[in-house]
This record gives structure tokens, sequence and C-alpha cells, in this order.
């Protein structure tokens, strides 16, 4: 029974890690897929905005890659990565936890900022010199990625110094 | 932090001189034209639409032309030389390729033209092709198409569809026609489609036999030509073989003229040149023998134009500052703070009465880009890249040497935030030497061991340095909202509107950090006097706010109401400042992801195979990192100075000056001193 308990720590924090990065990345996913969508329709008309619309198709991409690095954070402190570590049910349920703000957050605001991002390719394409305006919307709703990475960042961090 | 003053410009000058002083304004491209609306029995506006025409057509021949020749002759490209900007031509180039311009032009028309040419000759070959294809079944047949027989029988030329044989056929004329005996068939050809033949019988029984053959599916062929097919088919390859001469001989034209390319360009130009000075008669009045232009031009260069207008043109010049809304905003700022002017028209451009904020936004940007983007091998990639870029180009349009110049100071800000972080491409110094030296890296500092502090021991304080570095920020921004006022002269405002939120917000501040909750995180707790000092401070702004920021309206119950609402404001304040965690997020996140690239490199660990693994890893990983981190620090810097601090006291609205200049695609012409 207590290895059961024990062992389950493990689990929940790869179950964490795994969360952090499949809904995040799902999130970007569908966030580089759509403005990509948009992006090539642009080029077809006017191929010089190529560095333009690359830039807001990019734009979504991030969320997965701050899913990514709360994975591997959780990973690297459980051992997964390197030298193995005991970890208790309750650490591991903690670990679990802290993974739940990118995990949802990036998930949410990935298909969000898409949208901003298709209408900002949309007014890059008919006024190329309105990039610094249009590319400031889909940055808005990158901040709320932002602020949960930073929980989930410094939750694991004060996790790990537990 | 400047704004050039601008004057209002009226040149009066004889309509001889027109063309030259256009032609002379045009080159020297300091002068904004502003549109004259003047006509009257006197003053009349110049019809010049036909003649722009003209040179508009020009223009689009001269692009087809290139276009062609792009096709037929490319030219090579190296794979930096979007960044090589126009090429200069001296005033005795321009005027030598100027003279030329009618023999470049008659290039264009000659290569246009073959290429018509080549495109009709196309056509033709897909024409005789057709014909080709359609001849092909009857090549076996040694008599025309269109032979009906002799005196004493019938032919019957044609085909059915699918694949016969010649019994077959003769079965089924069997059961139509008694006598068979007397038709002789021949099959020409035959496939799975179609069978070709051959029919000869008696002039007696052709009625019936053409009767036979039409209900058993025989048909004529739709191409009948008095030749027999063998000879038709000789004739055909000799037509199609003459078009191909003819492409080729049009193509040898096209690739003679590829020596042209260049003067092609020139051409564009030259003539997009003279369409815009042509255009540019329109903002002008003029009389039967004088003329008028009125603009804008930086106090700076007025004078030595006036005086050139004076001396070479007998032109009369008056001079007026100009101070209007309507008056055009040029920016000069020093070599660190210009290249992010970029940035501010990108938001927008100041208005005349608001100091130009960007030499305090260039500290602001450099500072946020290179905590966000904090790795010191990053850094040094980025301004060298733009270091080498600018010295090696040195003819670059300048918004890109405007961009590079600023993303160079980025690259050095990032460089010292990496070492105050010790993040040098991650941990790479630690992981190699760990790995394939097998002892632990020597402690360089900056490299290894941080200058400072590294963000990952200890987030909680470079979370704090974060809001600090906003609180400058956001305060910064109040601080030119109060010189602003200032230089309006209203001096009351800077109280009402600045000095009760340094009072509201620094208090607060104070307050929270004398409170023990705020030390747990902060790691420090300032003593408890601070607390009342704070206190009192925040109560002091806080009645400023409610009492004074309603004052626009005269109803007091009104302007108390709106006072409460402006001290709701203060969670503006709150979100703002958060904001700025930003600047630690994004700054892990490069470093971990850095550390992760170079985990992921040492998997296979000390081999021949691993070391290359590792190198491939550690190029691909970091070329990827730096990308998206760059782009983030790059959007979300770009958002602090455009919400956060612009938010605070920028109005914008300006209109950016537009001096009347050459607006080339190719070449710039040097002026010669």
């Amino acid at each position: 029974m207590t290895e059961i308990i024990n062992n389950s720590g493990l689990f929940l924090a790869l179950l964490g890690a795994a969360i952090a990065t499949l809904m995040a990345g799902i999130g970007s996913a569908i966030g580089v897929g759509r403005a990509g969508v948009a992006a090539s329709g642009v080029l077809a008309e006017e191929p010089s905005l190529f560095g333009k619309v690359l830039i807001f198709q990019l734009l979504p991409a991030t969320q997965g890659i701050y899913g990514l690095l709360v994975g591997i954070l959780i990973l690297s402190n459980v051992g997964l990565i390197g030298g193995v570590k005991e970890i208790t049910l309750l650490q591991g349920a903690l670990y679990f936890a802290s993974s739940l703000p990118i995990a949802f957050a990036g998930l949410y605001s990935a298909i969000y900022q898409s949208k901003c991002a298709v209408a900002g390719i949309g007014t890059v394409a008919k006024k190329p010199d309105q990039f610094g305006k249009a590319i400031l919307m889909p940055a808005m709703v990158e901040t709320y990625a932002i602020l949960a990475l930073l929980i989930s960042m410094l939750a694991i961090i004060g996790i790990a110094g537990m | 932090m400047a704004m050039l003053r601008m004057q209002r410009i009226y040149i009066y000058a004889l309509i001889k001189y027109c063309k030259d002083i256009m032609e002379m304004l045009q080159r020297r491209g300091v002068l904004e034209i502003e549109n004259i609306d003047l006509e009257d029995s006197v003053f009349y506006k110049e019809d010049t639409s036909s003649i722009r025409a003209q040179y508009s057509g020009f223009v689009t021949a001269t692009r087809e032309a290139q276009e062609i020749l792009a096709r037929i002759a490319p030219r090579k490209k190296g794979l930096l030389s979007s960044f090589a900007g126009r090429e200069q031509l001296t005033r005795s180039e321009y005027e030598k390729l100027a003279d030329e311009a009618p023999e470049i032009l008659r290039a264009a028309y000659d290569i246009i033209s073959d290429q018509k040419n080549i495109d009709m000759n196309e056509a033709e070959k897909v024409k005789y092709q057709a014909q080709l294809d359609m001849i092909q079944p009857w090549l076996g047949l040694d008599v025309p198409m269109n032979f009906s027989g002799t005196s004493s029988t019938r032919a019957f030329i044609g085909s059915f569809a699918g694949s016969k044989t010649s019994t077959e056929i003769m079965t089924q004329l069997a059961e139509l026609v008694p006598v068979v005996e007397g038709i002789d068939l021949e099959i020409v050809h035959s496939d799975e489609n179609q069978t070709c033949v051959f029919v000869l019988t008696g002039i007696a029984d052709a009625d019936a036999v053409s009767d036979a053959l039409r209900r058993i599916g025989f048909e004529y062929p739709s191409y009948q030509s008095p030749v027999v097919p063998r000879q038709r088919e000789k004739a055909i390859k000799k037509h199609i073989s003459n078009r191909e001469g003819r492409i080729v001989e049009s193509l040898q034209n096209i690739k003679l003229l590829a020596s042209y390319a260049e003067k092609l360009d020139f051409l564009e130009d030259y003539y997009t040149m003279k369409a815009e000075r042509y255009a540019a008669f329109d903002e002008i009045a003029t009389t039967d023998n004088t003329f008028i232009l009125t603009g804008y031009i930086p106090a700076e260069d007025a004078a030595s134009l006036a005086e050139e207008l004076e001396r070479d043109y007998g032109a009369c010049v008056e001079l007026e500052d100009s101070d209007t809304d309507d008056t055009p905003i040029k920016l000069k700022n020093n070599a660190f703070a210009a290249p992010t002017e970029g940035v501010l028209a990108s938001y927008s451009y100041p208005d005349r009465r608001e100091a130009d904020p960007t030499a305090i936004m260039a500290i602001f940007y450099y500072v946020f880009f290179g905590m966000m983007f904090s790795d010191a091998g990053y850094g040094l990639v980025m301004a060298l890249a733009c270091g080498i870029l600018l010295k090696k180009f040195k003819h670059m349009e300048a918004g890109l040497r405007r961009s590079m110049k600023m993303f160079f100071w980025c690259g050095v800000s990032t460089t010292i935030w990496g070492l105050m972080f010790g993040s040098f491409f991650g941990d790479a110094v630690s992981v190699i030497s760990n790995t394939f030296f097998h002892t632990p890296a020597p402690a360089i500092p900056g490299l290894v061991v941080p200058l400072w502090l590294n963000p990952v021991d200890d987030p909680m304080k470079v979370l704090m340095i974060s809001f600090l570095l906003g609180i400058i920020h956001l305060f910064t921004g109040l601080g030119i909202q109060a010189f602003n006022f200032i230089k309006r002269k209203e001096y009351l405002p800077v109280i009402y509107d600045v000095i009760s939120w340094y009072l509201l917000v620094g208090g607060a501040i104070l307050a929270l950090l004398s409170m023990d909750m705020m030390g747990n995180m902060a790691g420090f707790t300032l003593p408890p006097v601070f607390l009342q000092i704070g206190g009192i401070m925040a109560a002091v702004g806080a009645v400023i706010i409610v009492l004074f920021s309603g004052r626009e309206s005269s109803n007091p119950v009104i302007r108390f109401l709106k006072g409460v609402y402006g001290l709701y404001g203060s969670t503006g304040y709150l979100s703002d400042i958060l904001s700025y965690s930003r600047l630690l997020a994004l700054g892990m996140a490069t470093g971990i992801i850095a550390q992760v690239f170079n985990l992921v490199g040492t998997i296979l660990g000390d081999s021949v195979l691993g070391v290359i693994v590792f190198i491939i890893v550690f190029l691909i990983g970091h070329t990827v990192n730096i990308g998206i981190n760059a782009l983030g620090a790059y959007v979300h810097t770009n958002r602090l100075q455009f919400v956060e601090f612009f938010g605070k006291f920028y109005t914008g609205g300006g209109r950016e000056f537009k001096p009347f200049k050459i607006n080339t695609k190719h070449y710039t012409v040097k002026e010669e001193p």
C-alpha cells in the first residue's frame, strides 16, 4: 500500500508534466495552424509580406513552448531527467497542481491569440505600415499565458526547495 | 528628446525655372509640399495628367520588360542582398544614364515585343501539334484524305469507334449488303479508341455500301486535306520547326538584351521620379509667368535652401515659424536613442505640444529587451550579426538600418543581462566541461557563475527587481506628463494629475513593503515607521485625486463622483506594475529552454557521435530559441512601452514629416558637395 502511494507521487508529477505540455501544445498547434492559413492566404496576393505575416503566425507558438518549459522543469525536478529522487504523494500532487495554470491558460490564450493574429494578418495585408499596432493586439492575449507560466514556474521552483 | 523646429516656406519664382526648381527640391528632399488651394482669374493649376500617364506607361512597360528578363535571363542575387540597399550613382553617372533613357526604353519595348512573338509562336506550335496528333492514325494511307474514288470505284475513308478487325466489319456489312464480294476493306490503323479504315467498292454498289457503313457506325474524319497524310505530316513538322526557330531567335534576342537589366532598373526609377515630379505640379499654383509653392521645412535646412533658390533661380523665398496643429513632425535624436524612433512611429508621432519621449524610451527599451532575452551568448550573436551587417552594407535602407542599430543595442543589453544572470547559451560552458572533459567548469564570472544572481535560484528577488523597474518606468512616464504640463504652462495639473499619483502609488508601496506579508515575498521589510509615512502619503494623494480629478465638471456631485472614479484608476496601477512580471517570466523562459537544449544535446554522452549530436542539437536548438525568444522579447518590450508607459502621458496623433523626395527602388543619386 505504501509502495503504491509513494509511486503515485511520481505518477502525479509526470501527469502534471504531461498535461502542461499537451494542453499548451494543443493550443499552440490550433493557434499556429489558424494563423498559418490566414498568412498563406495573404502570401498568395502579397509575397513581400512574408516576414511580417510569419511573425503573426509565430505569436501563438509560444504557449506550447511555455508548456514544454514547465513539463521539463517538473521532469528534471522529479528526477526523470538526470538523477533519481524520491517523490512523495504530496509532492507529486503539488507538481500536478502547479502544472494547471499553464495547461489551461496556455490552451485558451493560444486559441484566442490566434484569432487576434488572424485579424492582425488582415490588417497588415491592407496596411503593411500598421504592423507595429497590429502586433500589439495578439500580444495582449499572451500576457495571461505569461502570468500563468510565471505561477507554474514559481510553484515548481518552490516545491523543489521543500 | 527633440522635435525639429518647422518653418513654413513660400517660394515665388518664374515659371521658366519651375521644372529646374522642382527637380532640385526633389533631389534635396527636405521640403514637404503643401497643396495650395488657389484658383481664380490669375492663378490656375497646370494639367499634367496626360504627361504623367505617359510616364506611368513607361514605368509599366519597364517593369514588364524586367519581369521577362528575370524569367529568361535571371540575375544572380546574394543571400544577404536584401540588406544591400539601393546602389549609389554619382551625379555624372546619373546624367549619363538619363541621356540613355530613350535607348533603354527602346530595349524595354524590344524585349516586350520579342516576348509577344514568343507567345504567338508558342500558340501556333500548339495548333500544329494538335493537327499532327490528328493525322497520326492516317499515316498508313497512301491517297489523300479527301480521295473519293476513281471513275469506276468509290472510296470511303473514315473510322469506327473502338478496336475492330476487318473480319468483324465485313461480317457486319454482309448482313446489310447482299454482295460483299465487291467490297475491298483495308484497316489503316487500329487502337482501343478507334479503327481507321479505307473501303473501296464498285460505283454500282456505292450507295448501298455507304448506307450500310453508316448503319454500322462509320464516321468520316473531321480533318480532311487534299494531300497524302505522309506529305502533310512533313509539312506540319516543317511548320513546327519553323516556329521553334522563331522562338529560339526571340529568346536569343532577349538574352542579348540581358545586359540592359540594370539599366532597366534605372529606367524604372527615372520615370517614377519624373511622374512624381509632375504629380507635385498639382500642389502648386501658377500664373502665366510665375508660380507659388508652399510647404514645410525643418528650420535647420531652411536657410541653405532659401539661399540656393534665390541665388540660382532668382526666386523669392519667405520663411515663418510654424506651430499649428497641421505642422508635420520630424524627430531628431542621438545615435543611441534614434534607432527606437521607429518603435515610436509605429505607435504614433508625438503631438506638437508634447515632448518627444524617444530618448527616455530608448533606455527602458534596451534594458527591458535585454532582461527578457537575458543570455550573453544570444546577445553576442545578435549584436555581432547586426554590427557586421551594418559595417558591410553601407548603403542599407534607412528604415532597415535603424532596426539593425536598435537590435544591435538590444543585443548589447542582452549580453550584459546574460552576464549578470550567468547565462551563456544557457549553461553551455558547464555542460560541455562536465560531459566532454569530465571536470566541473572553472568558475568563469558571467559565463558560468552569475555576476549578480541566478533567476532560477532566487526568482522572487528577480520578480521584485522587475516590479521595481516597472515602477521606475511608470513614474518616469508620469514625470514626462508633468513636463508636458509645465511646457504648456499649466502648473496646477502637475499637482492634481501627477504628484497625487506619486503620493498614492509611492505611499502604498512603502506601506506594503513594511508589512510582514510582503516581507516574506520580498525578503526584506522596511521599519514600521514607513507604514505610517506611506499611509499618510497615500491618503494625501487619494484626497487630491478625489477632489480634483473631476474638476472639469461644474456640478459638485458629479465632480465628487468623478473624483471617486478617478481613485478607481489605482487598480490600473496595480495591474500595470504586475504586468512587469513578464520581465522575469520571459527571461527565465529563455534561460531554461537553452538549458533544455544543452541537456538534450548530451544525450549520447562523451563519444565521437556524442560530440557530433551535441553540435547539431546545439546549433539547431539555440537558433530556434533565439528566434522565438527574440520575437517574444521584441513584442513584449513594445507592449510595455505602448500600454504601460505611453498610457501614462502620451497623446500622439502628430503627422509625420514626409518631404518631397526621390522615391526610387534601385538607385540613389549621391549629391556632390
